[in-house]
């Protein structure tokens, strides 16, 4: 007998104990959920973590209204399956609130922040766990498992607190959040394979699929009620999603995988990042340090 | 079925003029950690480069002050994997007024990769790192003589060096360093032989971090459970954490701390597998056959292997916050994987020089980046081991009440 720990299994276990030490830590949690691959092994790591009870906190989505249907679909199922609490915050109903100016509608990813920072603070949540991963992007490599946000749900790179061991550190003043990274040491590799081991259920999206696709500087994008095309630049293609964002930003990939050991190979061989297509993080090189500032996921 | 790979950390240590970041650089091309765009994204950029070539530092220095100043500021990680064993390297900024940073990622490392330029040798920030290491108790040291194609690849050179570094670290409590001459840039016992240093019989790099045995370093023999969080329903009590020594067993005896109360495990479970036994750093649930009032902090041990109970803690510390010094009287919370207490500082012994092992009585005060040994008094009691007997337990922060800021990290002794 071998007393070593397999390594998906010791990932596991780290994921579940930051999941543990939210719901000690704090009072009132959600969990981000945007039906995509990491979210999903979020939901799983937290059934397992709560067991024989039912996971303890709120499922919050952020819906830019550029959805792609069989996302929202296929959260309504989980959301019925497992008995969740989902609370919906719209970048539709802040467009639509008089109240509040947004200037720039022509770009629903940034306005997912105010939508964000505003149902934290009506909802008084004081952590917010979100599925993101060091290896996706640099600005997130640096950030810390527990990552504390002023009272404006403002991140301060600069002043982070040491996070050392497995000791997380979530004391904060009132008005304060944190939000929450348990799959911060994990790849895209270890989600996938994951999601194979645990046998996970995940959105048709992620699969090849034939799909009518426009290009946009190089980007195949999904055709959409909600992007301007001329009919003639349509095409049919086999396609498939590598994450999940808003549809009108997320680019598609050629491929022929149409199950995880196919996306699994796939992957392998890749010469491009997952996010190497969202256009969303295409602005600029310090595009996602700006939005994380200012309170993004 | 268990897969055969493991998850192994180790920290690098070194600064850029010792071939750090090209040393991970080849690391991560090699096992195709890159992506070609993130890659040439890197080599577009040409205002970053560092001696004409590029600087994989900064596929990892994420913020814009560091791309700007060209500092990296904080703690990188970066991931690779092989067929295997998955690899997370915790890459630290070396400058002096980092200690925190080599801390910080030396906390969780199974091993330390050290980089010596072989032209260079020893300098002081080897030697402050190494002893970092040591006070972190890294249990294996791989030494890298860097730039062994700048002196000849010589045998000489490199025993040299590894004398001086023997030296040097007989001092210290590490129980296996391992020296390997390598040329980074070149590729030279990275991840293949050298052909270069026949005189050289050892394993390369790659080798060492894939094959290095490092299950023995993890405790079997003390058992401690402690108790995370209480999952309670009508039909029981789940008691749930991560084990952090020795191996429970359905129907042992068991002590629960620090109520002193005996009882068995009934069931050893996770979700929808149930488990004979639960071994370190496994995440499970324990049942047990008596109702005891439990609650979070409390621990599993067994009758005859106890950890301390106490409210008096010796420990080395590293003082962490740039805007207050330590303060005797002061109260701060102490915070551990099993408890957490209002407490304060007793008494500070000396502070260490991090370059001479010196044990400075004469001290002043304890800021930033300082090593000091320091008694502290807890407000009720915490159940803990040394440090070196077992990391998860002997390993505490300090946050400050008023600012909530983490302002030491603690090892007890």
């Amino acid at each position: 007998m071998n007393y070593n720990i397999d390594y998906l299994e010791q990932l596991e276990a780290e994921a579940i104990f930051i999941l543990r030490e939210v719901f000690e830590q704090f009072n009132n949690s959600c969990l981000l959920f945007s039906g995509g691959k990491d979210s999903i092994v979020l939901i799983r790591l937290a059934q397992k973590a709560f067991f024989p009870n039912k996971i303890p906190f709120k499922i919050l989505h952020i819906d830019t209204g550029y959805n792609f249907g069989e996302v929202i679909s296929f959260r309504d199922k989980i959301i019925d399956k497992l008995n969740l609490d989902l609370t919906i915050a719209s970048v539709e109903d802040l467009i639509n609130d008089p109240n509040i100016n947004t200037n720039d509608f022509s770009d629903r990813n940034r306005l997912q922040i105010p939508v964000l920072l505003n149902v934290i603070q009506k909802e008084g949540f004081d952590a917010a766990i979100g599925g993101g991963r060091r290896d996706e992007e640099k600005v997130r490599a640096k950030e810390r498992v527990f990552s504390h946000r002023d009272k404006n749900g403002r991140w301060n790179p600069e002043s982070q607190r040491a996070e050392l061991w497995n000791l997380y550190n979530g004391n904060k003043n009132d008005g304060e959040h944190f939000r929450v990274f348990p799959l911060s040491n994990w790849t895209e590799m270890d989600i996938w394979n994951y999601i194979s081991n645990e046998n996970l259920e995940i959105p048709s999206i992620y699969f090849s699929h034939k799909r009518n696709v426009i290009t946009r500087d190089g980007i195949l994008l999904a055709k959409s009620d909600f992007i301007e095309f001329k009919e003639e630049d349509v095409f049919e293609k086999d396609v498939r999603c590598r994450t999940v964002g808003d549809i009108t930003t997320t680019g598609l990939w050629e491929s022929k995988a149409t199950t995880i050991e196919d996306i699994i190979a796939e992957i392998s061989v890749s010469n491009v990042g997952e996010r190497g297509k969202r256009a969303d993080d295409k602005l600029s090189l310090n595009s996602m340090e700006d939005r994380k500032r200012k309170g993004y996921f | 079925m268990k897969n055969e790979k493991q998850l192994f950390r180790f920290t690098t240590i070194g600064s850029v003029d010792n071939g750090k970041s090209t040393l991970i650089g080849r690391l991560l091309h090699d096992s195709k950690a890159i992506y070609k765009n993130q890659y040439e994204e890197l080599e577009n950029l040409k205002s970053l480069w560092h001696n004409d070539q590029v600087n994989l530092a900064h596929l990892t220095d994420g913020l814009k002050r560091e791309r700007e100043e060209g500092i990296t500021i904080d703690v990188a990680y970066r991931y690779f994997s092989t067929p295997k064993r998955k690899f997370i390297i915790s890459d630290s900024p070396g400058h002096l007024e980092y200690t925190r940073n080599m801390v910080t990622g030396s906390s969780n490392a199974n091993a330390a990769v050290i980089l010596i330029d072989a032209a260079n040798g020893l300098d002081e920030q080897t030697k402050r790192h190494t002893i970092i290491s040591s006070l972190l108790r890294i249990p294996h040291i791989i030494v890298c003589v860097n730039k062994m194609d700048k002196v000849g690849f010589k045998r000489q050179r490199f025993e040299e060096i590894r004398q001086d570094y023997e030296s040097f670290s007989s001092k210290l409590q590490f129980s296996d360093v391992r020296f390997i001459p390598i040329s980074a840039l070149n590729g030279d016992n990275i991840v293949s032989k050298s052909q270069k240093m026949p005189w050289y019989d050892g394993t390369t790099l790659m080798y060492t971090l894939e094959n290095m045995y490092f299950s023995g370093d993890k405790d079997l023999v003390n058992c401690r459970f402690p108790i995370q969080t209480i999952i309670q329903n009508n039909e029981g009590k789940y008691l749930s954490g991560t084990v952090a020594g020795g191996i429970f067993k359905k129907g042992d005896k068991v002590l629960v701390l620090p109520q002193e109360k005996t009882s068995t495990i009934t069931r050893i479970s996770l979700f929808d597998k149930e488990y004979v036994e639960a071994i370190p750093m496994q995440s499970v649930t324990m049942e047990l056959a008596d109702d005891i009032e439990i609650k979070r902090g409390d621990l599993i041990a067994r009758p005859n292997n106890k950890p301390t109970v106490s409210t008096d803690i010796d420990a080395m510390i590293c003082w962490f916050d740039d805007n207050k010094e330590l303060e005797i009287g002061n109260d701060y919370i102490f915070f551990s994987l099993a408890n957490e207490s209002i407490c304060k500082i007793s008494s500070i012994l000396y502070k260490l020089n991090i370059e001479t092992l010196h044990r400075d009585l004469d001290f002043g005060k304890i800021e930033a980046n300082d090593i000091a040994r320091i008694q502290i008094k807890t407000t009720s009691n915490v159940l803990y081991d040394s440090y070196s007997k077992n990391r998860k337990m002997g390993s505490f922060i300090l946050i400050d009440k008023t600012t909530n800021n983490t302002v030491a990290a603690g090892m007890i002794r």
